[in-house]
């Protein structure tokens, strides 16, 4: 489908470019301002140049963060993405079940990111939640307050409760895209459930696929608000990703500095995977 | 083959428990809680829901809530109707760059702009108001109401345009008449995943306001941290902010993978 060519669509996407351009540009430079200055708060700035650019590289704050949150990223996408495949592939594909398991299973994705986390605080506290009492009566100290492993292990099942279904939504809208004639053609062939998997469903996953990852990628990376509420970053700094050392630190201790030239760099970094994510998009949509 | 039915079943009991705790501890008193433990309430009570109901400080939470979720509904999927129109049928000098940037900003750490945003709005007059939290929510949902919504007119044969135009449509009555109500399941689309993404959201919400406009989910942190431990009240106003995603989710249940992949699937 050819599109025309008509210098007067700018018109149309004007409001759009204000309203933006308000909410994204004006802080964008407010945080650049600050990346570059000093202030000893009485509202005169000197010129700083890339100092606070140099310490947050070298600051191991900010590479224990960065690493946890590399962590917690890889780690929730190596449990969902295959977990939401295996769903997607064992749910029915007509018949009244379908739209059961369809609403049942995005319940989650429409839950307040806040109220996850309360939910999984009371769901796991070890003497009156569900879950905190059946692993202490299973005989494993478990106290996700308390032990760093335990709130890791909390907060990657919080996640992995919370966004798993995005998978299974993608991977599913894309497995009932395959026509039937595929099927029957493997059958013909005398084709097993793996080959079918590996040469029919697979490749029509690809690019629900490469969505799922990219997405999830990207929210794990800008998570706040539920290991917040869950956990508040600790025990001790344990459970601190990127976006909670940051707002501790702009909001917190009001070093705008440090915290704006630490946005800077979370902010290319995001910029960067999102490239690759319309890059790898704009050419599945070619195809 | 024949347990097939056993993986989204035992997936789906896997979601549902943290949500039958959340209920379950929604109806039963404070000591109930605290003296001990019980897998449904022994001592079923609606005070904790009737406390939230009679109590302003809860109950403005939730109107702010939507006064907030409204106008930003509003206003992104209004500038974003003209705007996916012009993505989906014309090209234009830096049309991809400005698709593209649009994305950044879905994506974008809403912990990056939280002091920007605090700043801005404290100096044009807006703190604390509604208008700012909904302002400050279109960074998100204009993109993804323009990646919606472009995916769903791209999916409309332009020879609906052009049969209207040579039946002497205007492009102001052919968009209103004959194009909003073809793409009127895009359109719903695109309204709910606003709705929901600024419902969800809380550190901008939070960040912004102060009392005047102050939303449900910062009612619910700042309890959780100031007044100890008010679980049952807590699990009630958790309760009660799933209720509006649970009651759309049945209208939008064959969409909603194409919402969250931005309008792509």
């Amino acid at each position: 489908m050819k599109k025309t060519v008509n210098q007067k669509a700018w018109f149309f996407v004007l409001p759009v470019l204000i309203l933006v351009a308000f909410n994204a540009i004006i802080p964008l430079m407010t945080v650049v301002n600050y990346s570059v200055q000093e202030t000893f708060g009485d509202n005169t700035f000197f010129w700083a140049g890339v100092l606070w650019f140099e310490e947050v590289l070298h600051s191991d704050r900010f590479h224990a963060a960065l690493g946890r949150q590399l962590f917690f990223t890889f780690t929730i996408l190596a449990i969902e993405i295959p977990l939401g495949v295996a769903i997607a592939l064992a749910m029915p594909r007509r018949g009244p079940w379908v739209s059961v398991c369809l609403i049942l299973m995005a319940l989650p994705l429409l839950i307040p990111w806040n109220v996850v986390g309360a939910m999984w605080n009371i769901f796991a506290l070890p003497d009156i939640g569900l879950l905190g009492r059946t692993i202490n009566a299973l005989g494993i100290d478990y106290n996700f307050t308390r032990q760093p492993y335990s709130a890791w292990a909390t907060l990657i099942a919080m996640d992995v409760w919370h966004w798993t279904s995005l998978v299974v939504l993608l991977a599913y809208a894309g497995l009932v895209s395959i026509p039937d004639a595929y099927y029957q053609a493997a059958k013909i062939d005398g084709a097993r459930p793996f080959a079918i998997f590996r040469y029919i469903q697979l490749p029509k996953l690809k690019r629900v696929l490469t969505i799922a990852v990219l997405l999830r990628f990207m929210d794990s990376f800008n998570i706040y608000t539920e290991p917040f509420v869950l956990t508040g970053g600790g025990p001790g700094n344990s459970t601190t990703l990127l976006s909670i050392d940051l707002v501790k630190v702009a909001l917190g201790q009001f070093d705008l500095g440090p915290a704006a030239a630490m946005s800077l760099i979370y902010f290319l970094i995001i910029l960067l995977f999102c490239w690759i994510f319309y890059t790898l998009m704009m050419r599945n949509e070619d195809q | 083959m024949r347990a097939k039915w056993l993986v989204p079943t035992l997936y789906i009991v896997f979601l549902m428990l943290p949500i039958y705790w959340l209920l379950n501890m929604s109806f039963k008193t404070t000591n109930e809680i605290l003296g001990g433990f019980s897998l449904w309430p022994q001592d079923f009570t609606l005070e904790n829901y009737q406390k939230i109901f009679t109590d302003p400080t809860w109950y403005t939470g939730y109107i702010n809530s939507l006064i907030y979720v409204s106008i930003n509904t509003v206003i992104s999927v209004g500038a974003a109707l003209p705007a996916a129109y012009a993505f989906s049928r014309y090209r234009f000098i830096g049309d991809k760059h400005l698709f593209f940037w649009l994305l950044t900003n879905r994506m974008a750490p809403a912990a990056v702009f939280a002091l920007p945003f605090f700043q801005l709005y404290s100096a044009v007059g807006l703190f604390d108001t509604h208008i700012a939290v909904a302002l400050a929510h279109t960074l998100f949902n204009i993109p993804l109401a323009v990646w919606i919504l472009e995916g769903f007119m791209s999916g409309v044969p332009r020879q609906l345009d052009e049969t209207a135009y040579v039946d002497g449509y205007s492009w102001g009555r052919f968009f209103v008449k004959i194009f909003l109500p073809t793409i009127a399941a895009g359109i719903g689309v695109a309204c709910f995943f606003c709705f929901m993404f600024s419902w969800v959201e809380l550190l901008l919400g939070k960040t912004l306001t102060a009392v005047e406009a102050k939303p449900i989910a910062a009612t619910m942190t700042r309890t959780a941290s100031t007044s100890g431990y008010e679980l049952g009240l807590l699990a009630a106003a958790g309760t009660l902010t799933i209720v509006p995603g649970a009651f759309v989710i049945y209208f939008v249940r064959n969409y909603i993978a194409k919402g969250f992949a931005l309008g792509r699937v």
